[in-house]
């Protein structure tokens, strides 16, 4: 036996006495090093896709391009319902975006802004933690995707997403095609019939459009806000330091989503 | 016996009665119906895998497609690499010789291809006509896939 009891004891007394313990001792003997090993460093050739809104590019006509844009590709219907609603990208007013950084004496222009919102595609996701069957997981590349297969629509995800960035399908996305006022708002559904709909029960959300990138698109709505505005959407690789993302990052005062959380949204906006 | 007769004309009776549904049905069984191909899927003339390795095994390999999509970001299927992979894999090789003929086992594709892994853009495209390609098939063996729930189905000429 290597330690016996008294021994044991001893070392733990004379320890604790030096407040030795946990975190504390590591950042005493060894600084820097606990938080080198949090954080590790990406190997190469990886990609972490992520976004930059540069608000001050949009306006509500653009965003409204956008959302377009982005239901129209991946078949989200409308129901004419905010109860209903299904949601991949929208916009929120200041107050509602980052009620963190909010204060009652700010900016008039800020105050009335409003913001284009999808999922953040959270380094530390908190959604991906709580599914039941991995229906959500977090890719290699960072991004939040979602197998719709094995979803069993609990909507866990839905409770820790702190972002309000996922959808339930109450019913049938098929209805649309059935009911008669529904009709009338999806005119021509489905928009995009080389991408599947949904069916009821399971939770849909932003997946930064993976099946584009796959073909070596950019997302759907960083193409239709470039067509309008250049670089009002920039979309790109965070581990590439010369990537789009990471120049506009460099170059200008960037904020995110509730980030006192510790989510590590890599949905940053520039205001 | 007493009343013999009755109990003989009963049983008959009964008997018949229970019958009635199979003697109803005798010699009207289904045909098994033959997937009808397009002009389309006729001119390309081999699809994906060889044409046993289809029947026996399309919906795993759908299974796979979808799983390996979504999940591993993996986009394209090569028939040519996935018969060395299996020819590797002892335990794929085994669990589906069992199922395969030897012309399927044997087989190596014309020319070395590569698919873009999607039901609707790729298997959909050749195969237009779900209603006679995939619809009869399944109707008659009793399955329901829900893989209509989420796929749009190719708009068909009545």
């Amino acid at each position: 036996m290597g330690v016996n009891r008294r021994d044991f004891l001893k070392i733990a007394g004379i320890a604790g006495l030096f407040g030795l313990s946990g975190r504390a001792a590591m950042d005493i003997l060894a600084p820097g090093e606990l938080e080198a090993a949090e954080k590790p460093v990406a190997p190469p050739g990886v990609k972490r896709w992520a976004m930059v809104v540069d608000s001050r590019k949009m306006d509500e006509a653009l965003m409204d391009k956008c959302i377009e844009a982005c239901h129209r590709e991946h078949n989200v219907p409308n129901y004419g319902n905010p109860k209903e609603e299904i949601k991949w990208v929208w916009k929120e007013d200041y107050h509602h975006s980052f009620p963190g950084q909010q204060h009652a004496f700010i900016e008039e222009d800020l105050k009335h802004k409003e913001f284009l919102l999808m999922c953040n595609h959270c380094s530390n996701p908190p959604c991906c933690r709580v599914c039941p069957t991995q229906a959500t997981f977090q890719r290699e590349d960072g991004i939040i995707m979602m197998d719709m297969h094995r979803c069993i629509g609990c909507r866990f995800c839905m409770a820790a997403c702190p972002f309000g960035a996922r959808s339930f399908n109450w019913g049938d996305p098929w209805r649309v095609t059935r009911v008669e006022e529904l009709k009338k708002l999806n005119p021509d559904f489905p928009t995009n019939r080389t991408y599947p709909t949904r069916s009821k029960g399971v939770v849909e959300k932003c997946t930064f459009c993976a099946s584009r990138l796959a073909r070596g698109e950019v997302p759907a709505c960083v193409e239709a806000a470039n067509e309008v505005t250049e670089g009002a959407l920039i979309f790109g690789d965070l581990n590439d330091p010369e990537s789009g993302v990471r120049e506009a990052l460099r170059k200008h005062y960037s904020i995110r989503r509730k980030p006192e959380l510790g989510t590590e949204p890599n949905l940053y906006f520039i205001v | 016996m007493y009343d013999g007769g009755k109990i003989i004309v009963g049983l008959i009776a009964c008997l018949a009665f229970f019958l009635s549904p199979f003697i109803y049905d005798a010699g009207t069984a289904a045909k098994a119906p033959k997937p009808v191909l397009t002009e389309k899927a006729k001119e390309a003339g081999e699809c994906v895998n060889s044409t046993p390795y289809m029947k026996a095994w399309h919906m795993h390999l759908l299974d796979t497609w979808r799983h390996t999509v979504v999940r591993n970001d993996e986009r394209y299927y090569s028939p040519r690499r996935e018969a060395r992979m299996a020819r590797l894999d002892k335990n794929l090789f085994d669990q589906w010789r069992h199922f395969v003929s030897d012309g399927a086992r044997r087989y190596v594709p014309k020319e070395d291809k590569v698919y873009y892994k999607s039901l609707q853009e790729t298997c959909l495209d050749c195969h237009s006509n779900k209603s006679k390609f995939c619809d009869e098939c399944h109707n008659y063996m009793g399955v329901t896939p829900y893989c209509w729930d989420c796929h749009i189905q190719p708009e068909e000429k009545k």
